[in-house]
């Protein structure tokens, strides 16, 4: 899976979560956070969605790592890529 | 003891059949159900009182999909009864105005759904959601409301079974007179459809209607009842000392003029007349009141065969050596509501100051001889020349009974 599949995935579980927000301007480089009404349950949202949709896992200490689209797309490529 | 006079100044609800007091009062004035097959977990179609308000009305899409139904049929209930006050909500002192929101139950549609969740993912706790907790607490439906609301004075719930809409406002009228808070957003509300919980217990207790018609499914006081049509509803009401709504030119739709509450002690479910009976009187007798000046009596009547009878027998025994009020019931039309049930009939009744017309007790085809209080209003609405007070019956399981007495306001 490529970076831009993961975005593009992580794009689709911000959408079911932040139903109300436009995410057509969503700048992978910036923090999610600083572009969207999202709180610590979304993002605990976001971790339980990967962990049921895809099977992945994200450690509460790598939460961090899920801050913008970019960040994302490079924490989750080798978790993607070790479930082969 | 000098207590401050509470009136009601706002009333928003929604009803199977009606999303405002106006459509609501028109349902019941021409007979239109709100009883309808409903999908249910585990049981397929069953019968239920469905609610079809606009849900992001007062809401995000987030926030209802962060929330319970219960939280949303208390925010769009709280929300329409601010609307419908006129209250300037922007300016009002949100630390002074409690809100107070009576519930049969609260919980059990979240928990059903999670562990539904949970076993699609092999039971793994680790799937259960973070959400759990703010969904379930018995607090959520007020909680929630005082989130959207920017409340900051007190909000909860409280948990009386199907009593539980009267005695929301009775606990209102007491925080008010109480100089608690200002104003208060109170009532019932329930989403008790949403778990099939409910619809399997009652099955299992032979106290779940059926019915080839789902609008003649719930029918109070009729010989061929069989069983309560579980609904969802909530109706909140805008309360307030009388130098407030004076103050400001507000509606008052009517005083709360005397209440009760008891307890039965005697079964878990089993209602009990005699108490049923003791709480009519102390709600009489504590709006100083005699018997003859009540002029419409909504029952409880949630169409199961022992109920209709007892409670027909408790009114009768209140009653007796006065002339009987004219008794209703809202349940033929859209089922028990539940912990909104009190709350959402006594509404019903309210438009009755205005246009002295009694809305009826409908499917009665075929009137119990042990239900045929003389004063029934059966099928047909009915023109009468006085209406200056109402009493309102709700009692609930593990036996606890209330009556509110709401009169007209006179200065």
């Amino acid at each position: 899976m490529t970076k831009d599949d993961i975005k593009k995935l992580v794009t689709e579980i911000i959408a079911d979560i932040a139903p109300d927000e436009d995410l057509s301007g969503l700048k992978p480089d910036v923090r999610l956070r600083d572009q969207l009404q999202l709180d610590s349950m979304d993002f605990l949202d976001i971790v339980m969605e990967l962990r049921k949709r895809h099977g992945i896992e994200v450690p509460e200490a790598d939460y961090m790592q899920l801050a913008s689209l970019d960040s994302c797309a490079n924490y989750l490529e080798p978790k993607f890529a070790a479930k082969g | 003891m000098n207590l401050s006079r509470i009136v009601i100044t706002g009333v928003g609800l929604t009803a199977p059949n009606g999303n405002s007091l106006p459509e609501f009062r028109q349902a019941l004035l021409t007979g239109k159900s709100g009883v309808e097959w409903f999908e249910t977990r585990h049981m397929g179609k069953v019968l239920a009182g469905v609610c079809k308000f606009e849900t992001t009305r007062y809401q995000t899409r987030k926030e209802l999909r962060v929330g319970t139904r219960a939280g949303s049929v208390s925010i769009y209930c709280a929300r329409e009864a601010l609307q419908d006050a006129g209250v300037a909500w922007e300016a009002a002192d949100k630390s002074r105005t409690g809100i107070y929101i009576g519930i049969t139950e609260h919980g059990n549609v979240e928990t059903e759904n999670e562990i539904h969740n949970l076993s699609t993912f092999g039971n793994d706790t680790k799937y259960w959601s973070h959400y759990h907790n703010p969904r379930t607490v018995a607090n959520n439906p007020a909680g929630e409301a005082s989130l959207n609301l920017g409340v900051t004075g007190p909000a909860y719930t409280i948990g009386a079974a199907c009593a539980a809409g009267n005695i929301g406002i009775i606990h209102a009228a007491q925080m008010l007179r109480l100089g608690e808070v200002d104003f208060a957003l109170a009532g019932g509300i329930s989403e008790s459809i949403r778990s099939f919980g409910i619809f399997a217990a009652f099955k299992s207790q032979g106290a779940l209607a059926h019915h080839v018609d789902p609008t003649k499914a719930s029918r109070p006081f009729d010989k061929a009842r069989n069983g309560i049509v579980v609904s969802e509803g909530g109706c909140l009401y805008a309360m307030e000392r009388l130098e407030t709504a004076l103050a400001r030119g507000a509606k008052i739709y009517g005083e709360i003029a005397g209440y009760a509450i008891n307890s039965d002690a005697s079964d878990y479910v089993l209602p009990n007349p005699v108490r049923q009976a003791e709480c009519i009187r102390l709600a009489i007798k504590h709006a100083g009141m005699t018997p003859d000046q009540i002029d419409i009596l909504n029952a409880h009547a949630t169409s199961t065969p022992l109920g209709d009878i007892q409670e027909c027998q408790a009114i009768a025994s209140a009653f007796e050596g006065y002339q009987l009020p004219h008794v209703n019931n809202t349940k033929g039309f859209i089922g028990h509501a539940m912990g909104a049930a009190g709350s959402i009939e006594l509404a019903g009744n309210l438009p009755s100051f205005d246009d002295r017309v009694v809305h009826p007790t409908i499917n009665v085809d075929d009137l119990d001889s042990q239900c045929a209080l003389p004063t029934l209003v059966l099928n047909r609405p009915l023109a009468v020349k006085r209406v200056d007070a109402i009493l309102n019956n709700s009692f609930g399981m593990l036996g606890i009974n209330s009556a509110l007495i709401v009169k007209r306001y006179a200065a």
